[in-house]
C-alpha cells in the first residue's frame, strides 16, 4: 500500500510539468508547442525578446488591442529604467479630471497610468472595426486554450482558405482559429517592424516576440512564481524526508 | 542555575495548571487528538486523508480571507480587483493560486478519504452518523466550491452561477421563484454575486461546525482499521505521536504535490475562458464546472428530462445517506469480500468515467456512456450492495487485529 | 557485560538519533509554517499600485494671498496656505524655547518659497482634520488652523500652540518642480 502511494505521488509530481497548461487545450485543432525561454522550472522572460515584443505591440497590436491591466510602471519588468519609463509614459495622453474648473482634461501620462485603451468602450471599438472586437490582451495568452503558443501559430496561420470553405465577408482564413473565420486580417509580416538590437525581424521572429512580450503581460509574475516554487518544493521535499526518517524510526518497534 | 529554572518551570506550571482547572483545553485536545486517543495501530496510508483534508480546510480558510481583504464582490470591479490581486498586492499571485488550486486538492483529499470509507466499510454500523457528518460536510464543500468559483466574474463563474441556479428552475410551480430568490433579480447580476460572497465567507466555517461534530462521531466507537473488525485496547496505540508524525509525513508528500501545481502548472485544473470577464450576452461555446463535479454533471446530462435530471443529480449525492442500509453485509472491509471488491473497482472506474463524460460536449460516445455510467452508479448502490449483503460469503476474519499484524510481521 | 554496555549505548544512540530527528521535524514544520504565514501578512501592506499613486502635482499660480487650500495626497488632506507677510511674521515672532514642538517656521517652508505652507491635513492629535482653510471656519487662538475634535490649535506655520496634539502639523516632502507647480510625496 505505502509503494502504491508514494509511486502514484512521485508519477503525479514528475507528469505536472508535462501536462499542458491547461486540461482543456485538447481542442479539436492541434497547437504545436514551441519552445519558450519562459518555460521550465527556472524559465525566466528573455528581456530582449520581451522588449521587442512590446515594440510590435506599441507599433501594430496597440492601434486596435489594449493592454488595460498593464501600467507603464510594469515595464521596469522588462528592464526599463525609471526616466525610459518616464519617457515613454509622457509619449501619451490620458484623460483626468476634473480641475478647479470642473472641466475633465488630458494630461501626459504618469509612470502610474495604465496603458492607454484604443476605444473609449465596446461599441465604439466594434463601429471602427467593421462590427468586430478586438480583446484587450492583458490576460490573451491565459484566455486561451494553448497560450503564447496558441498566440504565436494564429499570428502565422493565415492561409487561403480551402477551396471547400465558403468564407464570409470581411472575414479571414486562419488555421488555428476556432472556426476558422477571424476579423483580424494578417497583420505580421517579414520586416514589418526593425529592432533596433538587430534582431532577426522575420514574420515569425516577429510573432514569437510579441506572444512573449503578451506571455509577460498576462503572467507579469511568473518569475517570482518559478524561483519562489523552486525554494519551497525543496524546503518541503526536506522537509518530507525529514518526516519520514522520523516517523520510521518512532514506528521501529510498533508491529502495524 | 538548575534551582532557578526548576523554580521558574514550577511557575509555569501553576500558571498552567490554574488555567486548566478553569478551561482544561490541553487535556481536552490529549483526549481527542493526543496521547490519550487510542487509534488502531494498523491504519494504513489511506487514514491520512482526513487530517490531510484538515489542513487543506486550514489553508483555504486562512488563503481566503486574505483574499477577501482585496476582493470586490461587484460586478463592474470583481474581476479587475482579482487582477489586481494577481499584479499589485504583494504575494496576492501566491495566494490567489493556492486557494484556487487548494479548492482542487482539498477535494482530492475528500474524494479518497470517501473512497477509503466505502472501500473499508466505515460507514457501516456503529459509524453512520460518522458517515453521515462526512456527507454534510462534503455537500456543504461542494456549494462554497460552486459560491467561490462565481466570485472572480469570469465567463465560466457568470455561465456557470447561471446555469447551476437554473436547476432549480426544474422543481415544480415554485422553480423559478426560487430561482427569483436566489439571483435577486431576473439573471445572475450584482446582487447574485454579492450575497454568493457573502455566504462563501460563511459556509467554511459551517463545515468547520460540521468538523468538529465529524470528529466527535468518530470518536465515540473509535477508528475503523484496514481489517474491518472491532480493535481491543490492546491493538490501539495513543494518537500523539504515532499517528500525528505519520500524518505529517504523509501530509508532506500530498503538500509536495499540491505546490508542484501551485508553483509549475496553476491553471491546469481551470478554464481559459474564466480569464475573460463575464459577459451576459456571450454564452461560452462549451460550459463545463470544475472537475470535481463533473461526474455529477455527467448525471444531469445523462437524462432527457430536466426535472429527472435534477433529481438524479442530487440523488446521486443524497442516496449515500441511506449506504448504510443498503449495504448491510456484516463484514466492513472489503479485503475480506472478493466479489465486493470487484464490483467497487468496478464503481469507482465508473465514476471516472462519468467525469470525463462530463468534460464532454453531451454528444454521441459520451451521452451513450454518461447514461451506462449513470446507470451504474446507482444500480450498484440500489441492486448491486443489497445482493452482495445476501449473497456474498467473506473471507475468514482473523480473530484480533494483533494476530493479523504479528502473523505479518513474521 | 560487554554486551549489555553495548546494547545500552545502542540505545543511547538510538535515543539522540530519534530526539535529532523530532527537533529537526519540529523546527522545519515550525520554520515552514512560518515561511507560509509571512506572503499572508506583507499581502495587507500597500500593493504595488497603491505605492505607485504616491505623488500628487500640484499647480500654485491660482492661489492668492491669504487663500488656503485643501489638496488630496495618498487619499488624505494636504493643505496649501498662500500666507500672508502678516502671517509670516507671527509665526517667525514665535519663542522657538516656549513651544511644545520646537520648529523654526524656516525649517517648515521652502526658501525663497516662504509664503507657501504644504502640511498635512491631519491633527497630530488623532487624526481628525483641522479647521482653517476657509475663511469662515475658526483659525484657533493663533490665526492657523483649530482641531474641533479635542480642541488642538494651530498657528500660522501649522505648528502645535494649545491642546492635546503633541506635534507640529507634519510638512510632507515635496518640492517645486517649476516656479509654480509644486509635487508632493
Amino acid at each position: 500500500m505505502k509503494k502504491i502511494i508514494l509511486a502514484a505521488a512521485a508519477a503525479l509530481a514528475l507528469s505536472v510539468p508535462a501536462v499542458p497548461s491547461s486540461l482543456w487545450a485538447a481542442s479539436e485543432i492541434k497547437i504545436p508547442e514551441e519552445k519558450w525561454s519562459f518555460n521550465g522550472v527556472l524559465g525566466k522572460f528573455d528581456r530582449a525578446q520581451v522588449q521587442r515584443g512590446y515594440q510590435v505591440y506599441k507599433d501594430v497590436c496597440a492601434a486596435c488591442h489594449g493592454l488595460q491591466y498593464v501600467a507603464f510602471r510594469n515595464l521596469a519588468d522588462l528592464g526599463y529604467n525609471e526616466a525610459q519609463i518616464k519617457t515613454l509614459a509622457a509619449g501619451y495622453e490620458v484623460d483626468d479630471g476634473p480641475n478647479e474648473e470642473g472641466e475633465m482634461f488630458k494630461r501626459k501620462a504618469k509612470a502610474s497610468d495604465r496603458l492607454p485603451k484604443p476605444f473609449p468602450n465596446e461599441q465604439a471599438a466594434r463601429a471602427a472595426n467593421g462590427g468586430a472586437f478586438p480583446p484587450d490582451l492583458s490576460l490573451i495568452t491565459k484566455a486561451r486554450a494553448g497560450g503564447p503558443d496558441y498566440i504565436f501559430h494564429l499570428m502565422m496561420g493565415y492561409e487561403d482558405p480551402p477551396a471547400d470553405v465558403q468564407m464570409m465577408p470581411g472575414l479571414n482564413y486562419n488555421k488555428y482559429f476556432p472556426g476558422h473565420q477571424i476579423a483580424m486580417s494578417k497583420q505580421i509580416s517579414d520586416g514589418l517592424v526593425t529592432y533596433a538590437d538587430g534582431a532577426p525581424n522575420d514574420a515569425a521572429s516577429i510573432s514569437k516576440d510579441v506572444s512573449a512580450f503578451l506571455h509577460w503581460a498576462a503572467e507579469p509574475k511568473l518569475e517570482a512564481r518559478h524561483s519562489t516554487g523552486l525554494r519551497v518544493l525543496l524546503y518541503t521535499l526536506m522537509f518530507t524526508i525529514v518526516a519520514y526518517l522520523f516517523k520510521r524510526r518512532l514506528w521501529k518497534n510498533i508491529p502495524h | 542555575m538548575s534551582t532557578n529554572t526548576s523554580t521558574e518551570k514550577s511557575a509555569i506550571r501553576k500558571a498552567y495548571e490554574w488555567h486548566e482547572a478553569r478551561l482544561p483545553l490541553v487535556n481536552w485536545l490529549d483526549h481527542n487528538l493526543g496521547t490519550k486517543y487510542p487509534v488502531p495501530r494498523n491504519l494504513n496510508y489511506w487514514w491520512n486523508f482526513g487530517a490531510i483534508a484538515m489542513f487543506m480546510l486550514g489553508v483555504m480558510i486562512a488563503s481566503g480571507v486574505f483574499l477577501a481583504m482585496n476582493y470586490t464582490p461587484h460586478v463592474s470591479l470583481a474581476f479587475d480587483s482579482v487582477e489586481r490581486i494577481m499584479r499589485d498586492v504583494n504575494y496576492g499571485w501566491l495566494i490567489r493560486y493556492m486557494h484556487a488550486n487548494g479548492a482542487s486538492f482539498f477535494f482530492i483529499a475528500i474524494y479518497i478519504h470517501i473512497l477509503r470509507g466505502m472501500y473499508y466499510g466505515s460507514y457501516k454500523p456503529p459509524r453512520e452518523v460518522l458517515w453521515w457528518m462526512g456527507i454534510l460536510i462534503y455537500l456543504v464543500m461542494m456549494a462554497t466550491g460552486f459560491l467561490g468559483y462565481v466570485l472572480p466574474w469570469g465567463q465560466m463563474s457568470f455561465w456557470g452561477a447561471t446555469v447551476i441556479t437554473n436547476l432549480f428552475s426544474a422543481i415544480p410551480w415554485v422553480g423559478e421563484s426560487i430561482v427569483t430568490l436566489l439571483w435577486g433579480g431576473f439573471s445572475v447580476d450584482n446582487p447574485t454575486l454579492n450575497r454568493f460572497f457573502a455566504l462563501h465567507f460563511l459556509l467554511p466555517f459551517v463545515i468547520v461546525a460540521l468538523v468538529f461534530l465529524h470528529i466527535w462521531a468518530l470518536h465515540v466507537p473509535g477508528a475503523n482499521n484496514p481489517l474491518g473488525i472491532d480493535a481491543a485496547p490492546s491493538d490501539k496505540i495513543p494518537f500523539f505521536p504515532y499517528f500525528v508524525v505519520k500524518d505529517v509525513f504523509g501530509l508532506g508528500v500530498f503538500i509536495l504535490i499540491y505546490f508542484a501545481v501551485v508553483f509549475y502548472a496553476p491553471n491546469m485544473l481551470g478554464h481559459p475562458d474564466n480569464y475573460i470577464k463575464a459577459n451576459p450576452l456571450v454564452t461560452p461555446a462549451h460550459i463545463v464546472p470544475e472537475w470535481y463535479y463533473l461526474p455529477f454533471y455527467a448525471i444531469l446530462r445523462a437524462i432527457p428530462d430536466k426535472l429527472l435530471g435534477v433529481i438524479a443529480m442530487f440523488g446521486s449525492i443524497l442516496i449515500m445517506f441511506v449506504l448504510p442500509w443498503l449495504d448491510k453485509h456484516p463484514v466492513r472491509s472489503a479485503n475480506f469480500r472478493p466479489v465486493f471488491r470487484v464490483f467497487f473497482a468496478i464503481w469507482v472506474v465508473n465514476a471516472v468515467m462519468l467525469g470525463w463524460c462530463g468534460s464532454q460536449p453531451a454528444e454521441g460516445i459520451a451521452l451513450i456512456l454518461s447514461r451506462i455510467g449513470a446507470f451504474w452508479y446507482f444500480a450498484h448502490l440500489i441492486i448491486v450492495l443489497p445482493l452482495l449483503s445476501w449473497l456474498e460469503t467473506p473471507k475468514p476474519l482473523p480473530v484480533s487485529i494483533s494476530q493479523s499484524v504479528l502473523k505479518a510481521a513474521e | 557485560m560487554a554486551n549489555t554496555a553495548h546494547g545500552h549505548a545502542a540505545a543511547a544512540a538510538g535515543e539522540t538519533r530519534r530526539d535529532f530527528l523530532l527537533h529537526t521535524t519540529v523546527a522545519m514544520g515550525v520554520v515552514g509554517t512560518g515561511m507560509m504565514i509571512w506572503p499572508l501578512i506583507h499581502s495587507m501592506n500597500p500593493a504595488a499600485d497603491t505605492l505607485s499613486l504616491s505623488t500628487t502635482e500640484f499647480n500654485l499660480s491660482g492661489l492668492t494671498e491669504g487663500q488656503r487650500i485643501t489638496i488630496v495626497w495618498r487619499g488624505k488632506p494636504v493643505f496649501v496656505a498662500h500666507r500672508t507677510p502678516k502671517e509670516i511674521e507671527e509665526a517667525r515672532a514665535v519663542n522657538i524655547a516656549e513651544l511644545r514642538d520646537p520648529q523654526t517656521d524656516e525649517s517648515r517652508v521652502q526658501k525663497g518659497k516662504d509664503q507657501f505652507l504644504v502640511i498635512e491635513g491631519a491633527c497630530t492629535h488623532l487624526g481628525c482634520i483641522p479647521m482653517g482653510v476657509k475663511t469662515t471656519e475658526p483659525h484657533g487662538d493663533f490665526g492657523g488652523w483649530f482641531c474641533p475634535c479635542h480642541g488642538s490649535h494651530y498657528d500660522t506655520s501649522g505648528r502645535i500652540r494649545k491642546g492635546p496634539a503633541p506635534l507640529n502639523l507634519h510638512v510632507p516632502p515635496y518640492k517645486f518642480t517649476t516656479d509654480t507647480t509644486v509635487l508632493i510625496g
